[in-house]
């Protein structure tokens, strides 16, 4: 019994718990730049996110596959965040609102933008969802998904990718602009970026006047 | 730590199941009798007579502006009470043995929450000669990768 769960374990922490060696083969082109706008009205811009790691995921909520994906983007997001991954999404929606529900329903904790036929064309069609662009801080993609991936792909993914450094003589990255960040920690504000603090459990700042959600 | 991780993402995975429950989706219901796969109908449109379809599309806007089936028109997204009236509209006043066919291509076939509605919906209003294209992955992968006759646009 003792060897089984010996077994068990080492099983568990190399099919969960060690990252596997990354390459990326092949061309990697400049990740096409977007300006969109958010769920709030605010812009979201791929140039200001340069010198991160970019997770681009096109999606939408009647999507089930896209659907499932997301909650473990949160935990990415969550657990990457400080190293230097930024995840962005793209919801395909023709109407936001249903996309807002979504967002507050699963507390997402980072940037949703309103896809168009434009964007989608400029990846390369966007003609079935889910779609996920692992862009390097250089900006350049580095790997494209279609269809569900599993996650360890993409924790084995992000993490080589933090490891890339961005071109040299890159300018500083510009901040997420403070009303993008405040929207982010208005809907979720126990999310680790947003503590500050003040603390877990302790209420935000006041957002009612500023979210346009209810 | 890590066990705090994984139990973390074993709760987001139980919400997500949850949430995702809530939008049972039945495209793999649909009859194989009611269906007609790609390559039939690439041949149908590129024949030179017999007679051609009315295409419609019920999944997505922001897709069937980046590509959709040459001379197909967009109705609404089936899984919408707007898109089946839509739907209804685009189809009133038509003989009931008008030959149609529907699709999607959002997603894979068994996850696309549009195709067994607008099937339901036609047959329900008598329509007798529809069929529902069959999309296994999307629509980027199961026809237009593989050169069949798209367009662009509204």
């Amino acid at each position: 019994m003792a060897l089984l769960a010996l077994a068990l374990g080492v099983g568990v922490y190399f099919g969960k718990f060690r990252r596997r060696a990354v390459t990326f083969p092949g061309q990697h082109p400049a990740a096409p730049e977007f300006s969109l706008k958010g769920l709030n009205g605010e812009s979201v811009d791929l140039n200001a996110f340069r010198g991160k790691v970019v997770l681009l995921d096109f999606w939408a909520t009647w999507c089930d596959p896209c659907r499932e994906e997301i909650p473990r983007f949160v935990e990415l997001q969550n657990e990457f965040g400080k190293q230097g991954l930024q995840i962005v999404g793209i919801s395909m929606d023709d109407d936001p609102q249903p996309v807002r529900d979504f967002y507050r329903q699963v507390r997402m904790n980072y940037p949703v933008a309103m896809g168009d036929a434009k964007t989608g064309g400029l990846y390369g069609g966007v003609l079935g969802v889910p779609i996920a662009f692992m862009i390097g801080r250089d900006g350049l993609i580095y790997a494209k998904h279609v269809g569900a991936t599993s996650f360890t792909t993409f924790d084995d993914e992000v993490t080589a990718l933090l490891q890339i450094p961005a071109s040299p003589g890159l300018n500083p990255v510009p901040e997420v602009t403070p009303r993008l960040a405040q929207f982010t920690c208005c809907v979720n504000p126990d999310v680790d970026i947003c503590r500050g603090d003040r603390g877990v459990g302790n209420p935000p700042p006041a957002c009612a006047s500023f979210l346009h959600l209810e | 730590m890590r066990f705090l991780i994984s139990l973390s993402r074993l709760s987001c995975t139980l919400l997500a199941i949850s949430v995702v429950a809530s939008y049972a989706y039945q495209a793999s219901t649909i009859p194989s009798s009611n269906l007609i796969q790609v390559d039939d109908l690439v041949k149908i449109i590129q024949a030179p007579g017999g007679e051609k379809p009315l295409i419609l599309q019920v999944g997505s806007r922001v897709l069937f502006q980046q590509a959709h089936i040459a001379g197909s028109e967009y109705v609404g997204a089936a899984s919408t009470d707007a898109g089946l009236q839509a739907l209804k509209k685009r189809v009133e006043g038509l003989p009931k043995t008008k030959f149609i066919v529907l699709y999607c291509g959002c997603c894979p076939w068994s996850h696309c929450p549009n195709a067994e509605p607008a099937d339901k919906t036609l047959r329900a209003l008598g329509f007798s000669n529809v069929k529902t294209l069959y999309i296994a992955n999307n629509f980027g992968t199961d026809w237009v990768q593989k050169g069949y006759p798209t367009a662009k646009g509204e």
